[in-house]
C-alpha cells in the first residue's frame, strides 16, 4: 500500500468516524427512542382491540412495512415541499425514521405481547387488578423480555438504514465517505473504510446487546 | 350466600350451559363432577364474570344481579369477594411467590406493602411455601406453583373460592400435597366451590356433591349418598369408570 492511500485513508477515519458520532449516532437514538414509543402504542391499540384506532394502526402499519424506507424518505424530504410543507433534512430524516422504526417494531411488540399466556390476564382480573393494571405490572414487562433481541436487531439494522440519509443531502458518514472518494479517487478504499467504521459501530452494539440480555435472563 | 339461577351459556350453536341452578352456603364445599366438556368450567368462569353467560340471575349476599347486564362495577365488587385457583395456575411469570400473592392486594387495593406482605407470607406459609417466598415460578414443581396459586387465592380474604380442576395438570405424586392443603382450608370453613376428578377427595371433603352432564345438573345430593347409591344412569356410568380405571 503506498503512502498516499494510507494518510487519505488514516486522515478520512477520523473525519468519517467523527461525523458518525455527530450525525448517524443521534439519528440512530433519536429515531429509535421515537420509533419505539410509537410502536408501543401501535402495539397496544391493536392488542386491546380498540376500535377505530386499531383500524388506524393496522394501515399505518400496512403501508410503512409495504414501501421502501429510501421512497419515503423521498415522499418526506422531495416530496412534501411541493404541497407547501418544507422540512428541513435532518428533522425529515428523523420523522421518516421513527415511523419505519415504529411499524415494523410494533408488529415485534404486539406479538411479544400475544406470546405471554393470556391465563395471567385473567388471574389479575381475579385478584382485582384491572386491564391497564394487569398489562402494566405482568404482561408487558414480560412482553418486552421477548422483545428485546429482536428490537436489538431493528436497532442495528437502522443504524446501517440511516445511510439513505445521504440521499436526502444529509452529511452522514456514507456521505462524507462518498465525498472524499470523489476527490481522491480511491474510492475501493474509502467504501471498505466506511463499510469497516459500520462495523465497528454495530460490533459495539451487539455486545451490549449481549450483556443486556445476560443481565435480562439473570432477572 | 351464593345463589345462582337459570344460567345459560351458548358459545355459537353449542349449548355449554342449560339452565344451571346452584346454592352455595357458607361453609360449603361443593365438588362438582362430570364428564370432560359438560360445562364445568364455564360454570366456575361465568360465576366470576371471566365469561358472561346469556342469562341468568345471581344473588350475592343479599343483592341480585343479572349476570348477562352487569355493570363493571358489579364485577369487581364480586370479583372482591371470590377468587379463582385454575387448572394450570396461571401464575404471574415475572413475580416471585410472595409477589404473586401481594400484587393484587398491593395494586388493586391499594394495601401498603409491608402490610401485604406480612399477610402473604401468612398465605404462603399455610400453603406450606413460606420457605419459597422468594423463588420464582419457573423455579417450583406443578405442585408447588398451585399451592402458591391456592395462596393467591387466601389472601384477599374472600367469602369462596374456585377451583377449576386444581390437580388436573399435576403429575401423580404432587396432586396429594394440593389436595390436603384444600383439605386444610376446608377444615378451617373456607367456602369453596371444586371442579375435580379426583372421587375419593371429593367424598372426603364435600359437603355437597353434583354431577353435570351436557350442560346441565343431573344429580346432586350428600357425598355418601351420591357415591354409594346414585340415583341418575349417567352418574352410575360415570362412577364406574372411574371404579374400572382404580381397579384397572
Ligand atoms: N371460549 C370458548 N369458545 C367456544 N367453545 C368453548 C369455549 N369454552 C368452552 N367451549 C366449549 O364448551 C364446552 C364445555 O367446555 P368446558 O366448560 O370447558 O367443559 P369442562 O370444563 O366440563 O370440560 C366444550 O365443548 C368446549 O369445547
Ligand atoms: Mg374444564
Amino acid at each position: 500500500m503506498n503512502e498516499r492511500l494510507m494518510d487519505i485513508l488514516i486522515s478520512s477515519f477520523g473525519e468519517i468516524f467523527m461525523q458518525g458520532i455527530k450525525i448517524t449516532i443521534p439519528l440512530t437514538i433519536i429515531s429509535f427512542t421515537l420509533g419505539l414509543i410509537l410502536a408501543l402504542f401501535t402495539a397496544i391499540v391493536q392488542v386491546a382491540n380498540i376500535r377505530i384506532l386499531k383500524s388506524l394502526a393496522r394501515f399505518y402499519v400496512w403501508i410503512i412495512r409495504g414501501t421502501p424506507l429510501i421512497v419515503q424518505l423521498f415522499v418526506i424530504f422531495y416530496g412534501l415541499p411541493s404541497l407547501g410543507i418544507i422540512l428541513d433534512a435532518f428533522p425529515a430524516a428523523i420523522l421518516v425514521f421513527s415511523i419505519n422504526t415504529g411499524a415494523y417494531a410494533s408488529e415485534t411488540i404486539r406479538a411479544a405481547i400475544e406470546s405471554v399466556p393470556k391465563g395471567q390476564l385473567e388471574a389479575g382480573y381475579c385478584v382485582g387488578m384491572s386491564y391497564v393494571q394487569t398489562m402494566r405490572r405482568i404482561i408487558l414487562p414480560q412482553a418486552l423480555k421477548t422483545a428485546f433481541p429482536p428490537l436489538s436487531n431493528s436497532l442495528i439494522g437502522l443504524v446501517k438504514d440511516t445511510s439513505l440519509a445521504a440521499s436526502i443531502t444529509i452529511t452522514e458518514m456514507f456521505q462524507v465517505s462518498q465525498r472524499i472518494a470523489a476527490r481522491t479517487y480511491e474510492t475501493f478504499a474509502l467504501y471498505c473504510e466506511v463499510a469497516l467504521i459500520y462495523l465497528i459501530f454495530c460490533t459495539v452494539l451487539t455486545k451490549l446487546q449481549t450483556i443486556c440480555e445476560k443481565k435480562l435472563q439473570i432477572e | 350466600m351464593l345463589e345462582i339461577k337459570n344460567v345459560q351459556k351458548s358459545f355459537d350453536d353449542l349449548k355449554v350451559l342449560d339452565g344451571i341452578d346452584l346454592t352455595v352456603e357458607k361453609k360449603d364445599v361443593i365438588c362438582i363432577l362430570g364428564p370432560s366438556g359438560s360445562g364445568k368450567t364455564t360454570l366456575l368462569r361465568c360465576m366470576n364474570y371471566l365469561t358472561k353467560a346469556d342469562a341468568g340471575e345471581m344473588i350475592f349476599d343479599g343483592e341480585s344481579f343479572d349476570m348477562n347486564h352487569i355493570s363493571k362495577n358489579d364485577i369487581a365488587r364480586i370479583r372482591r369477594k371470590t377468587a379463582f385457583v385454575f387448572q394450570n395456575y396461571n401464575l404471574f411469570r415475572n413475580k416471585t411467590a410472595l409477589e404473586n400473592v401481594t400484587e393484587g392486594l398491593i395494586i388493586a387495593r391499594k394495601m401498603p406493602k409491608k402490610e401485604a406482605e406480612e399477610i402473604g407470607m401468612k398465605a404462603l406459609t399455610k400453603v406450606g411455601m413460606a420457605d419459597r417466598f422468594n423463588y420464582y415460578p419457573h423455579q417450583l414443581s406443578g405442585g408447588q406453583q398451585q399451592r402458591v396459586g391456592i395462596a393467591r387465592a387466601i389472601a384477599t380474604d374472600p367469602e369462596v373460592i374456585l377451583f377449576d380442576e386444581p390437580t388436573s395438570a399435576l403429575d401423580p405424586e404432587l396432586i396429594g400435597e394440593v389436595l390436603s392443603v384444600i383439605k386444610e382450608l376446608a377444615k378451617d370453613g373456607m367456602t369453596m366451590v371444586i371442579v375435580t376428578h379426583e372421587m375419593n377427595f371429593a367424598r372426603n371433603v364435600s359437603t355437597k356433591v353434583i354431577f353435570m352432564d351436557r350442560g346441565k345438573i343431573v344429580e346432586e345430593g350428600n357425598p355418601d349418598d351420591f357415591f354409594t347409591s346414585p340415583k341418575n344412569e349417567r352418574t352410575q356410568q360415570f362412577l364406574n369408570s372411574f371404579k374400572n380405571r382404580m381397579e384397572g
